[in-house]
């Protein structure tokens, strides 16, 4: 069972890739500029064509049925007998993310999308329908195949090779690569397809059979000859031989009326499209096809079809999958090599050497060495955001046909790569980013048309690096934000006080207070009763942060920023009561000296600071750890005012800051345990372990018990 | 009771033994990953007053048990001369402060004896058995899995 399972899972990662595949070539027709290429169209329909076989191994019945249905109009487009519009493709576009869903439940064994399906799937089949109900393509179906080891009693191997090859009939060279068996292929199987198409007399070619001694099972000598009693229909042809075109050499050879003068001596017999890999005998003279015999001159088999041919098939680099855990140990150990570095660098400073010997110069090589170790191993862990932007896509298919709206999705540079953590945890955020935008910054059609917009709506999602972070912006061409209509909500839901003077900035950033929907009758799609907010706290403990500018009547821009890898952080380094910790840089707003402070004590141990006419009050953070004061009086060295997710601000009091620089990111949860107020630990140059302090919650803990001097002890 | 010595086909074994304070104690072999020298932790706030703190382990963060503290047998004041014994148990790693580790012994199971039901005492708790040998050496067997900090507890 193990290893059924096994293959499942491999399943399961084939069908993400061919979904992939699948997006990729319908939104390649679907792009206005398209020429849709009858190769895209060959691409989906193998990626589906796929998913279909590997289902039907699985006796997943329901994904085998849509997918079923899919192919077929899919194969109505690759024969022409369905046009390619745009009606066509959104049913197409629908029906992928239908496959999708199908596939999801299929993975996780939930029940499937039912309901959607066989709407859709109804669709489907009405487009088939339209095209004059050619139904070739659904007699094939998925009986089990049953592997026999008796010897093939209905095929007849006529005696070997000898006899000419017949004039009138089509003829099909079929020999077998190394990997044709391994992959679990049967000739049988093929032959019976074609007899099944028409008669077929097969002949077994013997001449390069060797001696059983020297017999090679990777390198399988016997091939045949199938002499087809008419010119079969090209396309049937290819999908006899589809799945095994990459591990078997299929020459196909037809006769040439050469009396016929206005043709040219060559047929050229092409399948509908170059690369669709059969490697095609173009050429068959019939005087020289006596000569020929088997052993076909190398100069007669045509070439696989040339990169430029095949512009059009969709680029797959090669990858392999690894696991995440051995990149974090690679990435664990140059930690350690720079740290060693570190240590190293100070010996030989302490040991009193110019900086210009030999071994220092050494130790930079090693220094830069390591940096570049480091940053090619965190390309490792780097993605493109193109899944999540597939998936927007498809969020935004699903939002306009429940508001309405008419609106496509513009995406610019899903190629930019961000750590695999980042992209997991973008999806969400983004997802409610489309619809709010949608939802709430797009104008309905008739508002867009008597402002002379077009009616349809843009979002334009994009993502680029910039100065070592990701920005991702998710911007419409809506009619902005009607800063006196959002001034007016937060008012009247208390959320600031009547009559504050608020710049235009502030009035936007409102939006992302929680308990804020400026929408007032609250909608399926955005109205959820979660607002901005949580995409601000979810951005947040990305390390990000979430900034908004809108023009009014021309559109708001949500711009997301963040770090480039959740394995590294940007931290000031602080020291308190003797340690030494690191703050995110992320949550930091100002660093003020207590001496400019304005600070005001309240009862016993409280104390607060006025700063521009804002009372923040005070975390002594030696006093939170419950760490030895270092100094006699209570005076400390810097007050560092920080933001919480929530908004609200806290001023910590520390020593001293140290720098402020990368560090990486280490768990202290495996094998340790959870420690309040620290989200986690670092090494420092000097090979010390600095706790990473986790801002917010040191900031709820002592709103929490503001009576209490410290945080309850553990335990 | 004796679920940390794993015999190997007559039934001995061997085990890594160390001094807390004046008492010798002792552990599986297979467990001890590696011994270094004390080097200075950083302090975990409100830790229980047995864990010294963590250090860096070739870049993983790792905590430090003073054993003694955690058998009742007083807080240490770690000198360069202590030793840090890293073990791991499961997925967790973790670093024991001992005294010295005194050596490698082999043990027969003859050897091994359980601990009278008489002592009522903190360190009870974690030992699970006592060898004793020829010499007149007796080596307490501890128990890792209740030495070692609990990774479940949440934050107070």
């Amino acid at each position: 069972m193990a290893g059924l399972d096994e293959l499942r899972l491999t399943f399961f990662q084939e069908c993400e890739d061919l979904l992939d595949r699948l997006g990729d070539g319908l939104r390649e027709l679907s792009a206005p500029d398209s020429t849709h290429e009858i190769e895209t169209v060959h691409a989906v329909f193998r990626a589906v064509h796929s998913i279909k076989g590997g289902a039907a191994a699985f006796g997943l019945d329901a994904l085998v049925e849509f997918a079923h249905r899919f192919e077929t109009v899919l194969d109505g487009m690759r024969s022409e007998r369905l046009a390619i519009s745009d009606a066509l493709l959104g049913v197409l576009l629908r029906a992928g993310d239908v496959l999708a869903d199908l596939v999801a439940a299929a993975r996780e064994g939930d029940e499937p999308p039912f309901e959607r399906s066989s709407r859709l799937a109804a669709e489907l089949d009405s487009l088939v329908d339209q095209s004059g109900g050619d139904t070739t393509s659904e007699e094939i179906t998925f009986e089990p195949l049953t592997i026999s080891f008796e010897p093939l009693a209905d095929l007849t191997f006529d005696q070997p090779v000898g006899e000419s090859p017949d004039d009138d009939r089509c003829r099909i060279e079929l020999s077998l690569k190394g990997d044709f068996y391994e992959l679990g292929h049967e000739p049988a199987g093929l032959i019976r397809a074609l007899q099944k198409i028409c008669h077929t007399e097969v002949q077994a070619d013997l001449t390069q059979i060797v001696p059983l001694a020297s017999f090679d099972p990777h390198n399988p000598m016997l091939r045949w000859n199938l002499l087809l009693a008419d010119e079969p229909d090209r396309d049937t042809l290819s999908t006899v031989f589809e799945f095994v075109e990459d591990c078997a050499e299929i020459r196909v050879m037809t006769p040439i009326q050469v009396p016929d003068g206005s043709k040219s001596a060559t047929d050229e017999l092409r399948l509908s499209n170059p690369s669709e890999q059969l490697p095609i005998l173009q050429t068959f003279q019939p005087e020289t096809a006596q000569n020929l015999g088997l052993k076909a001159s190398p100069g007669l088999s045509v070439p696989k079809p040339s990169a430029a041919e095949n512009v059009h098939s969709l680029p797959t680099p090669a990858t392999i999958r690894v696991n995440l855990d051995r990149v974090d140990r690679l990435i664990n150990l140059i930690g350690e090599l720079v740290i060693m570095e570190a240590m190293l660098s100070q010996v030989i400073a302490s040991a009193g050497l110019q900086s210009n010997t030999e071994a220092a110069s050494g130790l930079d090589r090693i220094r830069q060495l390591a940096g570049e170790i480091q940053e090619s191993v965190m390309a490792i862990r780097a993605q493109p955001l193109r899944p999540v932007f597939q998936r927007m896509e498809r969020i935004m298919r699903d939002v306009t046909e429940a508001t309405g709206k008419n609106a496509r999705l513009v995406t610019v540079g899903e190629s930019t790569e961000v750590d695999k953590t980042v992209i997991e945890r973008l999806v969400d955020p983004l997802t409610h980013m489309i619809r709010n935008s949608v939802d709430h910054g797009l104008e309905d059609a008739d508002t867009r048309k008597a402002v002379g917009k077009p009616a349809l709506g843009t979002i334009t999602l994009s993502a680029a690096h910039r100065s070592g972070r990701v920005i991702i912006e998710v911007s419409d061409d809506g009619g902005g934000i009607n800063r006196s209509k959002v001034r007016d909500i937060a008012e009247s839901k208390g959320l600031i006080p009547a009559g504050t003077s608020l710049s235009p900035q502030e009035i936007d950033n409102l939006l992302f207070l929680p308990g804020f929907s400026s929408k007032t009758e609250v909608s399926s799609i955005s109205g959820r009763g979660v607002g901005l907010d949580v995409v601000r706290r979810e951005i947040q403990t990305l390390g990000g942060r979430v900034s908004i500018a809108s023009v009014e009547g021309a559109g708001t821009t949500f711009t997301i920023a963040l770090p480039l890898t959740l394995a590294v952080l940007e931290g000031m380094i602080l020291e308190f009561g003797g340690e030494t910790m690191v703050l995110p840089l992320s949550s930091i707003v100002e660093t003020l000296s207590p001496a400019s402070a304005n600070i005001h004590t309240l009862g016993r141990s409280g104390r607060v600071m006025s700063n521009r006419g804002e009372l923040i009050p005070i975390i002594d953070l030696t006093e939170v750890f419950n760490l030895p004061r270092q100094h006699a009086d209570d005076q400390c060295g810097v007050l560092i005012v920080v933001e919480a997710e929530t908004g609200s601000r806290a001023a910590l009091a520390v020593d001293l800051i140290r720098d402020q620089r990368q560090v990486v990111i280490k768990s202290i949860e495996d094998n340790y345990g959870a420690v309040p107020g620290i989200s986690a630990a670092t090494i420092l140059g000097d090979g010390r372990v600095a706790l990473i302090l986790d801002p917010e919650e040191v900031v709820n803990f002592s709103r929490a018990d503001q009576q209490q001097v410290s945080l309850q002890r553990k335990g | 009771m004796q679920n940390i010595m794993t015999d190997v086909e007559d039934g001995t074994h061997e085990v890594v033994s160390f001094k807390l304070g004046d008492q010798d104690f002792c552990i599986e072999i297979g467990l001890v990953r590696e011994i270094r020298g004390w080097t200075p932790t950083t302090v975990i706030p409100h830790s229980q007053d047995y864990i010294k703190g963590i250090i860096n382990l070739r870049g993983s963060v790792v905590a430090v048990v003073d054993l003694a503290a955690r058998l009742g047998l007083g807080v240490t004041v770690p000198s360069p001369r202590h030793v840090i014994i890293i073990v791991s148990l499961g997925k967790q790693t973790v670093g024991l402060l001992a005294e010295v580790v005194s050596d490698i012994l082999t043990v027969t199971p003859d050897m091994v004896k359980s601990v009278p039901d008489q002592i009522a005492d903190q360190a009870r708790d974690f030992i699970t058995c006592i060898l004793t040998f020829p010499n007149g050496l007796i080596l307490r067997g501890l128990d890792l899995s209740h030495v070692l900090p609990d990774i479940e507890v949440s934050p107070a």
